[in-house]
């Protein structure tokens, strides 16, 4: 039986008390907002691109620990990336917490306090959802991005 | 000991012998989740099946199965009899005057849907009005929503209070001469408030208005008379009743009925068709275009068959017991605020607490073997009303016990400790 406790990390706490970066950025040149109707849950990403770089990148929202902290650990890891760093971390995020078997995320940093949602299949839209609100937000595609 | 407690406790006792037997008619009751015994209080979103009913979908097909309305042959009839012998029994459970008022349909959705064509498009035009309520499930707003955008109607919403009553003051002034029908719910999904229907139908009836009523969270909870309410229209689901998906069923007035054209076209709703002129079906078949779910509508019978012999109001008294024991045990805990504190109200528990997101409760006491639902209960505009994104929502079922609640309440001061 999966544990509690992979899920809820101490680490995973403290970015939902205390979430990083949670606010609106003003000077944003890409904003999207995320929806996952499952819950109710709403969240914006704001990101400053320059020279395909991410300067800057911000949310705002309420939701729940998994969806905060995410957002949160989103938004440290992704700070100062190039956009192809950003995708690649995309994918490999998406791998760790939807693979069970994934057991290599040695070098996701941070982010690998929240490979315990893989056990949790109703708890991964919680995890992504800020993460397809940032695809969205650097496509600027511009419209309301959902979880299902 | 407080008097209040030496009560409690003398109920418990009555109520857990009563119920004992009642656990065992449902084989999933006594299986173990995450490797504890389960403890199911989401009945809202679906009931349990009782072994009656199992097995009676097992016989169909083992024994019986065919399509109906249309074989000379015995297995056809039986199927045949047993499908309409349920009809007669839904007839009789909600005290219909005649059977061929009583429309089989996939479930409330369907049913609230098919009125919104039939009726809704033959009789409500541009700049007439429909009423609902604030706390309306999503299937009783959205097809309105579609009807009015296809027709220009409008539609009107009567607002709740703070405990999530229905505001009959508001209803008074709402309704008027462009009101064409009153679509209301019987017991709110979100928050468990019942509904004044007799009142809100002689009222709409004053005005020749007539009233769907949306019965999902009622049938199983309370007894439900169609001809004391003087309804126009009755939806409810099968499955909230203890039987199959899939199943449920209109209730809707003769002349009312006869009056609307059908709902969709195909088998079993014809009389006869040419490519000159299709004369359509009596009703109920009318309405009930295509081959029926009919293992799940004879299953309906059965399951119905079933709470009948436990008996409405034993049912009734039983889940007021709980949701009573339950209210007063979860106001105890700090930091939990409940949504829905209305004077009528059925077996739902919909709570918050401080500072933890409802996801969080329902994966946390997941993790101890009690199921419930956390969201917003296809019921955004409650949320909205009392500024909430979600709630969590414990629901009751006959054969939930006082052990079932205690270990809720576990669970939420285990939420508490890991989260809090």
């Amino acid at each position: 039986m999966a544990d509690l406790r992979e899920l809820y990390q101490e680490v995973v706490f403290d970015h939902y008390k205390k979430p990083r970066n949670c606010h609106r950025l003003s000077d944003a040149n890409h904003i999207a907002e995320g929806y996952n109707p499952l819950c109710g849950d709403k969240v914006t990403v704001y990101l400053k691109v320059a020279d395909n770089v991410i300067a800057d990148v911000s949310f705002e929202g309420l939701g729940c620990a998994i969806s905060t902290a995410s957002a949160s650990l989103m938004t440290e890891a992704l700070k100062g990336k190039t956009l192809d760093e950003a995708e690649h971390i995309f994918q490999e995020f998406h791998e760790m917490v939807t693979c069970h078997d994934h057991v290599d995320h040695g070098d996701m940093g941070k982010l690998g306090v929240l490979a315990g949602v893989s056990e949790f299949p109703a708890r991964v839209k919680c995890a992504t959802l800020a993460w397809h609100t940032l695809q969205s937000a650097i496509k600027n595609r511009g419209k309301i991005v959902t979880t299902e | 000991m407080n008097l209040a407690t030496e009560n409690w406790q003398s109920i418990r006792e009555t109520s857990t012998r009563r119920i004992a037997k009642w656990r065992q008619d449902f084989p999933i009751l006594s299986t173990e989740v995450n490797g504890k015994p389960l403890v199911y209080l989401d009945n809202g979103a679906t009931t349990q099946k009782p072994k009656t009913v199992i097995d009676a979908e097992r016989a169909y097909y083992e024994e019986y199965n065919a399509n109906v309305h249309r074989g000379v042959h015995t297995l056809s009839q039986r199927a045949t009899d047993a499908y309409e012998g349920a009809r007669e029994k839904v007839r009789k459970f909600i005290n219909a005057p005649s059977s061929d008022e009583i429309i089989f349909v996939r479930g409330t959705t369907e049913a609230i849907n098919l009125v919104a064509h039939a009726f809704g498009r033959s009789q409500i035009g541009r700049g007439d009005e429909i009423i609902v309520s604030t706390m309306e499930h999503h299937s009783n707003i959205v097809p309105w929503q579609m009807l009015c955008q296809e027709t220009g109607a409008i539609l009107r919403v009567v607002p709740i209070n703070d405990a999530g009553e229905f505001l009959f003051d508001e209803f008074e002034k709402l309704i008027g001469p462009r009101t064409k029908l009153v679509g209301i719910v019987h017991v709110s999904n979100a928050l468990g408030s019942v509904n004044p229907i007799k009142r809100i139908v002689d009222l709409a009836h004053s005005k020749n208005i007539p009233v769907l009523v949306d019965g999902a969270q009622a049938v199983a909870h309370l007894k439900v008379d169609v001809r004391a309410l003087d309804c126009d229209f009755y939806a409810f689901s099968g499955h909230k009743i203890f039987a199959p998906t899939g199943t449920g069923v209109l209730y809707g007035k003769r002349a009312i009925l006869e009056r609307m054209p059908p709902y969709q076209g195909g088998g079993d709703m014809i009389r006869s068709v040419s490519f000159s002129k299709t004369e359509y079906n009596v009703i109920p078949y009318k309405f009930e275009a295509g081959t029926p779910n009919i293992a799940g509508g004879i299953c309906l019978g059965v399951a119905l068959d079933y709470v009948t012999s436990i008996g409405m109001d034993e049912i009734a008294s039983h889940e007021h017991e709980l949701l009573e024991y339950a209210t007063n045990a979860i106001k105890k805990i700090p930091g939990v605020r409940l949504i829905g504190t209305a004077k009528e109200k059925g077996g739902i528990l919909s709570f918050i607490i401080d500072g933890i997101h409802p996801h969080d409760i329902g994966t946390i006491l997941d993790h101890q073997g009690v199921a419930i639902r956390a969201g917003h209960h296809c019921a955004m505009p409650v949320m909205e009303r009392f500024c909430v994104a979600a709630t969590a929502r414990a629901s009751f079922a006959f054969y939930n016990s006082f052990a079932d609640i205690d270990t809720l309440i576990d669970g939420i001061h285990k939420v508490k400790e890991i989260l809090g």
